[in-house]
Formats: C-alpha cells, structure tokens, sequence
C-alpha cells in the first residue's frame, strides 16, 4: 500500500475497531472466515484508514461473532460484526463528497426517506399541476404514449442532469477512500489482475459465506444457525439491478438510434430484461430486508439499520412501480403510475452518492487492495 | 416435543452426559444415533458452554495420505514417537496406541456432523500436515456439534452443574445437581473437565504459587465431578502437579484468557526474573517446542513473575499480543515501568549482548547462534537487544488444563480402584486424558483424545443398552 494522502480522523467506532482487532491479531482462529480476518494479519497497528480499509472487506455475515470465544459475556467483549458495521456507516461519512454532504450519513436513514418523500411529492405534484387532467388521466396506447404525458427530453433530461453530478460525487469519494486508505495501483499486469480478482469475488460474494475458501455455510444467524439466503437475496438484488441498467440502456439504444418510442411490447427485449431484473430485485430486496430482520440482534448495530432499511426499500419502490406501471400502462391510471415511478426512479439517481449505494463502491476498492496484498500463486 | 419444557428431573435417561465439550458432544451423538435418549448438562451458561473447547482450535491426526484437511502423511509409527517424546513414556501404551489409530476416522466423523475445516495448507502455524484445523475455531465446531445433536433429540440443559455422582461400589445411580434435584439415567458418561479452574485444588500439587497462576482455560473446570469420583473409590490417573502451563501475558484475565494472552517472544529477547536475571535459555529449541515448558519455568521464579525484554528489531519478529507491550526508549525506563531494578536490568542486557555472537540470526532456522559465557547461555537467534524502543511482556504461568484424571479402559468404562470397570460409568476428554498424556504436551491431541473416547463411549453406553450404534 502507498502512503496515505488523506489523514482520517479517529472516533469511538475506530477505536473499538482497533481494539477488537488487537485482540483478534492475537487469536486467528477465524482467518478462515473471509478477506477481512487475512488484511487483518498483515497489520500491527490499526489507523482509521486501516480500520477503514477493514470495515469495507466485512459483509456482516455474523460467523466470526458465533465463533468468538471473546464474544460477550467475557470480558473481552469482542462483536467484531457490530464493531465494523458501525466503522463502515462511519467511513461512508468520510469519504463522502462533496465535503458537507458527509452529515447525511449521520442520520442516513431519515434523510433519505425525507428525500425521496419530497422527490416524489415534487414529481407528483408538478405533474398534476403542469399536465391538464384529461392527459394526465387519459388512455394512450401505441409508441410515444408515456411522451404525451411528458415530453421524453424532460423525462431524460432530469436524470442525465443529475447523473453528471452523481458520476463526479461517486468519483471524488472513491477518490477519497482510495487515497486515504493508501491505495496504490500497482501497475497494469498485477493491478489488472486484483482488479479482475475483486470482480469476481464481488459477482460471487465469495467472501460472504463464512469461508474464505468460496463455499461456506452462509451467514450465521440467531441460534448460530447458518443460511446461505442473504447471499442469494443479494445476488438477485444486484443482478436484478444490472438487467435494470442494461433494460434502460437498450431502451436508450432503442430511442436514438432505431428511432422507436416506448412502450415497448412485453417480450421485446428493453421491457422482457426489464421485467425479469425488476421481478429479481424485488424479490432480492424483500428478501434482504426479511434477512436484516432475523438477523441475529446480538450483531446488529441500530446505528446502521436505518440507512440499510431506507436504501433497500428505495430500490424496492424503484422496481415494484416499474412493474405496476408496466400492468397499468393501457388504462387511465398510467399518468398516475408514471409519475410515481418516475418520482422513486429520480429520488434514487438523487441520493445515490449519499446512501448505501456508496458499499459497492467501497466494498470493491478495499477487494482490489486485498487482492493486490495477497497475491495468489 | 418442545425440549425445554422437558422436566430433566423426572425422566430416566438412557444416558446422561456431563459436559457439553467436544468428549461429551461425541458421546451423546454417538448415543444418540444408536436410539438412546440422551441428557447433556453444563455447568456454564449456554454462550460459554462445552468447558476448554471453546477455547481449542485443531485436533492432531494420524494419516497416511493427504487429506481434504491434512497435507502430506503423519503415520502412526511418527505419531506415536511424538508422544513417546512429550510424554516421556508416562502413557498407556494400548490405550494410547488405539487412540491414535482411531484418531484417522475423526475428521471426516466430524465432517459428517456438520463440522467443518479450513483446507489444509491454510492458516499461521505450519502444523497442516499433523493437525486439522476447525474453520472458525473449537466454539464454531461446538455451535455444529450441538445443533446436530439438538436435530437427533439429545436435550441440553445449561447453567447446570452437578454437584455430586451417586456411586455405589460403582455403579452410578444417578447424579445430584446444585440445586439438590436428582437425574437419573441408565448410563452415566463423565466429559466434565479438569480441575484447572480450582486454585485450591491446584494448590496441592503447586504450594501457595497456585494463587499467582492464570488460568487460561474455562472457569467452569473446578472438578467438581471429577473429586466426586474419586472420593467414591474411582482408581486415578496422573499427578496433581502435572497440567498445560505456558508462559502468557501478566495482565490476562485470571480466567478464560485463552490462545491470546499467548507471548510468543521469548526466543527473541532474554527473560528476566523479578530481580532483573536472567534465568533458562530463551533459544534452546523453536518455541512451539518450548512455549509449553516456560508456565513452569516462571512457576518456579519468585512471585512466579517474569518479564520478556526484546528491542525494536526483536518485537517484528514473533506474531503480536494481546496486550500493547510496555514499552519505552531507554531500558532505564523500561525498568522503571516494569518495577524492576534499572541498574540490574542495565548489567543483564549489557553483559548479554556482548556475549552475542555477530549478527545476523535466521530464525527460520537453530541457527546456533550462542552466547558464551553466560550462566545460563541462550543458545540460539542470540542477537543484542540495542534498538530502542524497548519493549517488556510481564509473564505469568498460564494453566489451560490439568492432566490428573480418572482410570479407563478400552471402552472408555471408568476403572474401580481395584481395576474392575464400573458398571454403567464412562469417561471421556480431558477428565481421562492423564491415561494417555501423563506429561508434556503435543499441539491438538486432547481434542484427539475427546473425541475418539467421547464416541467409545457413547458407543459402549449403547452397545450395552443393546441399541445398534450404526458402526
């Protein structure tokens, strides 16, 4: 790792963080578990970038809180999974950009929920009020129908507009994590190659199944008892929400460069791609927030669980609208439906940079310094 | 039928296990599949259940081609040896013999249940060719363990201790719990420890030094049923004295410490007692050799205190602590901190390293690098502890268990003074493990021990209950 070229700042969450991890140092016994126990041993001392770096390897999966022959009640009051949830939220904070932006993840959960409320009740309420109701209210069938009710340079234009600042928000943080963690591209062999290994290891989650070998039981849950549905939940989340981009994208391709308007039929492929990754997020979300709730609360810092909750409903709203819009799209009822959706689909872009979405970001710049510190031979 | 609503009291038991440890787990499994109705109790709450397993993190076995867990082969001609060595011969050869015959079935048994390994070739300490380790460690393997047992109908009961074994000439009638209710059970399997956590106990074998002793292991280990037994006529095995003791960390828990409060530095510095001399030869072998040697070393010294000192360089070279090591620039104040004398400390350090031989050492390697002419010599890595800053570890015997326990025999039946097996009694783990390491220690073989007696007994309990036990 390079030097570091942003100084963090210390806090309780680093601090209990650094204490656990001494203790943790001096045991190994879960190094088998997944990337973070390994990182771990490479350090004798534990800064915020080093907790940092620590926190963002971590999936929560509860295995090495089971294991702990420190877990409470010994005195040694070791709960490596809450310590490093509530370092994690912590540093979303730190790396946030632009700078003010990094109290949002104080109260992460209420502010997004009181953004996205506001953001749909803006795209309602301008909606009712700019679109006469007879449009609004109307049926329209055929191509172009969602564009007589909003024009398409608007309905796109919002987004592409907030999507310049999204890019550069998400950027400048990664930016931040990168350079405050030291990281270090090491070329473009080694470098590509970790980049191709934390790809991989994010497509499969393969640090999330309690074994750092690739097939492990799973989380472990209340009773200790291990389940491999958070992983799956998550797999159809993120996979769900990349047929969801590829969908927009074709509908993009479709637009500008064959020059035919949505909506599509049901099984052309922008609406057929879209359909599946909507179906697979909700059930992928629904699932994740069924998981967080049974999770075992010995684990589970309520800190976090606000921003976790808010971000998984979000994606939640984004994809079930879709799909109602999708079943309502004929009647009378698809201004409505349109503007709801668009209402979540434009909060989400919105809050993006300032909401769990930031994990993945994190998450794989801490997977390319693993793999670039434990090169495979 | 919900098992907590189950009234232990007024149920007889096929068998009744006593202790949820890795003995006791393999027992009542073994039990249990053969179609026995089987009671565990624990005297410690459920999160710190199953005694000094808890605290373990491999078991040592014999193999004689590489396994999913193990690398290379470990025969049993080797093995034994090994234990021959540690042991110095005080064994019992056809117990231990057997032992680690059967020792080759554990891992893919465990497996079996639920357990699972880290692949071999993993993990910090280079003992993948003789040793499995438990994914997670000894509490991920008891949490397995357990929730298997709790699918085959075994009921746990935690926070329960037995207080007293009802023998007559023998024959267990039944036990009696702390709070004076009584079980009964047509077999009855011992699995409940040492005595490691009774410092009195410890007391008669250690003098007053007993009370400046951590104990690193679980402190629900008092022997309650172990004294029990042998105050009923039960033949003992093994010295008081004899137990686990290294050298950890002064300022761990008095219990429950663990694999962390280890300090691996000793090969690295000099070890100095409570008047700042030095007092054994920090270099004589690679520590995982030695680190078993030094509780008693330090037992020895006065107020059973000493203290590692290593410089800058010294300190990189061994796995971190626990604890932040004392530390400071001069080794004047270093002595200052450590309450030891700063102009004695000053003269041990001095007169060490200028009896260094010149540099460097390869501690991969005896490199036999001695100094000479001090009383004692360190005999190998000896290099001058000159860099600032110096650090200090203040050491104190550690005890994780104790090796004094009750007589078996082949089918884990525990022996009457006369040498006749009781009736209806069984033994397993580390209650019985003096019958196979009477001394010393080798790296995961009570875990062996545990777990091959912990399913002879369960089998034999059943075998004479005439259930089929399925093997």
């Amino acid at each position: 790792m390079g030097p570091n070229l942003i100084e963090l700042a210390t806090s309780p969450a680093h601090e209990e963080t650094a204490r656990l991890m001494q203790i943790c140092n001096a045991c190994r016994y879960c190094e088998g578990f997944c990337a973070v126990f390994p990182a771990m041993e490479l350090r004798r001392v534990f800064e915020p970038a080093d907790t940092a770096y620590l926190a963002n390897l971590c999936h929560h999966c509860g295995a090495c809180y089971h294991a702990c022959q420190y877990a409470p009640p010994h005195e040694f009051g070791v709960n490596v999974p809450q310590a490093l949830a509530e370092r994690r939220l912590e540093s979303y904070g730190q790396f946030a950009w632009p700078r003010p932006m990094a109290k949002v993840f104080d109260h992460n959960g209420l502010i997004v929920s009181m953004a996205v409320t506001a953001v749909l009740a803006l795209a309602v309420g301008l909606m009712l009020l700019l679109i006469s109701p007879t449009l609004f209210w109307g049926v329209h069938l055929g191509e172009g129908a969602f564009y007589q009710i909003m024009p398409h340079v608007v309905m796109a234009g919002i987004p592409l507009a907030i999507t310049g600042f999204v890019v550069v928000a998400l950027v400048m943080s990664w930016r931040r994590y990168w350079r405050a963690t030291g990281g270090k591209w090491t070329g473009w062999r080694t470098g590509w190659q970790s980049v191709r290994e934390a790809m991989a290891a994010s497509a499969s989650m393969r640090y999330l199944g309690g074994n750092n070998s690739g097939d492990g039981d799973g989380c472990s849950g209340a009773d200790e008892r291990p389940s491999r549905l958070r992983r799956y939940y998550h797999h159809f989340t993120f996979y769900g929400f990349m047929l969801c981009f590829v969908s927009t994208s074709l509908g993009t391709l479709y637009h500008y460069l064959l020059g035919r308007e949505a909506p599509y039929g049901y099984f052309e492929p922008p609406v057929l791609i879209g359909t599946i990754g909507g179906v697979m997020l909700c059930i992928g979300t629904a699932g994740l927030w069924h998981e967080k709730r049974k999770m075992d609360k010995a684990t589970k810092s309520l800190k976090t669980l606000g921003m976790d909750y808010a971000f998984i409903w979000l994606l939640f709203w984004v994809s079930a609208t879709g799909l109602i819009l999708l079943a309502v799209r004929h009647t009378g009822y698809m201004g409505l439906t349109l503007a709801v959706h668009l209402g979540f689909v434009y909060a989400f872009f919105l809050v993006l940079p300032f909401s769990k979405f930031v994990h993945g970001l994190y998450r794989f710049a801490a997977l390319i310094a693993y793999a670039s510190e434990h090169p495979r031979s | 039928m919900y098992t907590d609503q189950i009234n232990i009291a007024e149920t007889h038991w096929d068998v009744l296990v006593i202790g949820a440890g890795n003995a006791g787990l393999c027992a009542a499994i073994t039990a249990a599949e053969a179609g026995c109705s089987v009671l565990v109790l624990d005297s410690a709450p459920r999160d710190m259940r199953g005694g000094n397993t808890r605290h373990t993190r491999n078991l040592r076995a014999q193999h004689d081609a590489p396994t999913d867990v193990l690398t290379e082969s470990y025969s049993l001609d080797e093995y034994y040896d090994d234990l021959l060595r540690v042991t110095k011969g005080v064994t019992n050869e056809s117990l231990a013999k057997m032992t680690l015959e059967k020792s080759a079935e554990l891992t893919g048994w465990l497996g079996a249940r639920g357990v699972r390994f880290q692949p071999a070739l993993t993990g910090t300490l280079n003992l993948g060719r003789t040793n499995a380790f438990f994914l997670g460690g000894g509490r991920a393997m008891l949490n397995s363990l357990c929730r298997h047992a709790e699918g085959l109908g075994v009921v746990f009961r935690y926070d329960t201790e037995v207080s007293a074994m009802n023998l007559d000439d023998g024959f267990c009638e039944g036990v009696t719990l702390g709070d004076n209710t009584e079980v009964t059970a047509t077999k009855v399997i011992a699995t409940a420890g040492g005595f490691e956590a009774n410092l009195d106990w410890l007391a008669e074998g250690w003098g007053d030094a007993a009370q400046n002793f951590l104990v690193r292991g679980t402190p629900y280990n008092k022997g309650v049923v172990l004294r029990s037994l042998l105050d009923q006529g039960i033949k003992p095995v093994g010295d008081v004295d004899q137990c686990h003791a290294v050298a950890i960390d002064a300022r761990a828990p008095k219990y429950d410490g663990g694999i962390s409060s280890r300090i691996d530095g000793v090969p690295f510095g000099v070890v100095v007692n409570k008047h700042a001399k030095r007092f054994y030869d920090e270099g004589e072998d690679f520590w995982p050799k030695r680190y078993a040697i030094w509780g008693r070393l330090v037992a020895a010294q006065p107020d059973q205190i000493g203290y590692v000192i290593v410089d800058k360089i010294g300190a990189g070279r061994f796995m971190p602590s626990v604890f932040t090591p004392i530390s400071d620039d001069t080794l004047e104040g270093l002595a200052g901190l450590l309450d030891l004398d700063p102009q004695t400390l000053g003269q041990t350090v001095d007169e060490f390293n200028a009896a260094c031989p010149p540099a460097p050492i390869d501690q991969s390697i005896l490199d036999g690098k001695a100094t000479s002419g001090l009383n004692p010599e360190k005999t190998n890595w000896a290099a001058p502890i000159a860099v600032p800053p110096f650090y200090g570890f203040p050491l104190r015997p550690g005890i994780t268990f104790t090796y004094m326990g009750v007589a078996v025999n082949d089918k884990a039946q525990i022996l009457m003074a006369d040498g006749t097996p009781s009736p209806n009694l069984f033994a397993a783990g580390e209650i019985m493990a003096g019958n196979i390491l009477g001394q010393g220690y080798l790296a995961g073989i009570g875990m062996t021990i545990g777990g091959v007696f912990g399913r002879l007994a369960g089998g034999s309990a059943a075998r004479m209950l005439n259930k089929g036990t399925g093997e």
